[in-house]
């Protein structure tokens, strides 16, 4: 058809976890520039079958931006070009006829590679089971309006919340530093009734966590929440400070 | 461990310790320079004497030096331990990365800067203050420090190097300044733009005004 492309692209392929990896490179015609780049990888990968190769391995779900699992290096920065864009909503339309598009893994020490593009993200999930929630008896739900939440901590705990824990602000910190989720995660519930009871608890175990997964620490160059899909600020992060430290100086937790 | 030092080594309490101590080193920077800048009223080094004297024998001013170097250290050290942590969290670098499209070159050189610094720090007090107060140790005199300034600036290679650690300070110093307070959890949106303006005025005026020590001395501008 009428402009679609004829791309180059450089996908690093690894078989598992324990072996060495490398760049293959493959062709690929008549791209669609309709297509999302999840869509341009299962032509690639179809191709790949009929060949009788083995289909590049890629983290997906969701495939409209909500879910967190799409995680690609592409051209040298997380999610590709475009911003506030998860690699699933990036269209082809944003690359040229011609192009070679490198695509690489996250690295970081604490997302090692399973296979082919996917990374072992188990690491968030430990950070979450240590600490990123809130007790909640069981019992009758409580009447809507006997929890005041002022609108403006209404907002910014949901836009922390908007973070989908895809690993973008690990991929571009040049620190592979999680900060600005564990902080997204932090203050999402610091910032709401529901989450005072474990306040100080709750950021001093999550950020112990976060440590131990090996993640580097925060330089505060901003790219992570310049690469961030959702946008999430880096005044979360000033937050999460002032919580670790706050907690850390004030807990009676020795 | 103890909670205390269990604080100041985790991740956070590192860059807590790298924020306190640099804030401390620029409140040095502005005694450090104002004092040197006496050297402009061009009498002979009389003013700047006056001072340098007083810096060098006040007995509160001596006793704060011990806070001064000790400031220096932690802050050399925790740099190269958070550097080894930073570094240690990607073992695989990308084959193609593209930083500059989501930050600036000089917030991620901090360590390559402070390192540069460093060095200058090592040549700049091997120059005035470690002789000045061996001296001081050895006979109970002060070393004539204006008229060393006059004969080591007459080396226009000496000159370069430090026009050279003043660049390194103007751009560690402009990360490096707004950079503290956002580890402090100092952001804030009534106070982010001041801190800023603050934070670019001072990394362009300290540097300049100490840029500008070496220079007027190797031109004559001051004798």
């Amino acid at each position: 058809m009428e402009g679609n492309m004829n791309l180059s692209l450089k996908v690093w392929r690894q078989s598992n976890k324990d072996t060495a990896g490398g760049f293959e490179n493959y062709n690929l015609d008549s791209v669609s520039p309709d297509m999302s780049f999840l869509e341009m990888f299962d032509v690639l990968n179809e191709k790949l079958v009929v060949e009788g190769k083995e289909p590049i391995a890629f983290d997906h779900d969701c495939r409209e931006g909500i879910c967190g699992s799409c995680a690609m290096y592409i051209n040298g920065r997380p999610h590709g070009p475009l911003k506030g864009v998860t690699t699933c909503q990036l269209h082809m339309r944003s690359f040229n006829d011609g192009d070679t598009i490198v695509v690489e893994p996250w690295r970081a020490k604490a997302f090692p590679v399973l296979k082919d593009l996917v990374v072992d993200r188990d690491a968030f999930d430990r950070i979450m089971s240590s600490g990123g929630f809130i007790s909640v008896n069981t019992g009758n739900a409580q009447d809507a309006n006997s929890l005041p939440v002022p609108k403006e901590a209404a907002d910014d705990a949901f836009s922390a919340a908007a973070c989908i824990a895809c690993g973008a602000c690990v991929a571009a910190c040049k620190n592979a530093s999680a900060m600005l989720f564990v902080s997204a995660k932090i203050s999402q519930l610091a910032l709401l009734p529901q989450g005072q009871a474990e306040r100080s608890i709750r950021a001093e175990k999550m950020v112990a966590q976060m440590d131990a997964e090996g993640f580097g620490a925060c330089t505060n160059t901003g790219a992570c929440s310049a690469e961030c899909p959702k946008e999430i600020s880096m005044s979360n992060i000033a937050r999460m400070n002032r919580e670790y430290i706050g907690a850390k100086f004030s807990s009676t937790a020795v | 461990m103890s909670w205390f030092s269990q604080t100041l080594t985790s991740s956070i309490g590192k860059k807590l310790l790298m924020a306190l101590t640099g804030l401390f080193l620029i409140t040095f920077l502005v005694i450090h320079a104002g004092i040197n800048a006496m050297i402009f009223y061009n009498d002979g080094g009389e003013t700047f004497t006056h001072w340098g004297h007083f810096m060098g024998t006040n007995p509160i001013i001596r006793t704060l030096e011990i806070g001064l170097v000790a400031g220096f250290l932690i802050h050399i050290i925790d740099g190269f331990l958070l550097w080894k942590t930073n570094n240690d969290a990607r073992p695989v670098n990308y084959a193609v990365n593209n930083p500059s499209a989501n930050s600036t070159w000089y917030s991620r050189s901090m360590g390559l800067l402070g390192t540069l610094l460093l060095i200058f720090l090592v040549i700049h007090t091997a120059h005035f203050w470690i002789p000045n107060r061996s001296n001081q140790f050895a006979t109970g005199e002060e070393l004539n420090l204006y008229q060393m300034m006059l004969d080591i600036f007459k080396n226009i290679w000496v000159v370069l190097i430090y026009v050279a650690g003043c660049f390194s300070l103007y751009w560690h110093l402009l990360h490096g300044f707004k950079s503290a307070f956002q580890t402090l959890g100092w952001n804030h949106v009534k106070y982010n733009r001041f801190v800023s303006f603050i934070g670019t005025a001072y990394a362009i005026v300290i540097p300049l005004l100490f840029a500008l020590m070496p220079i007027s001395i190797y031109f004559g501008w001051v004798q």
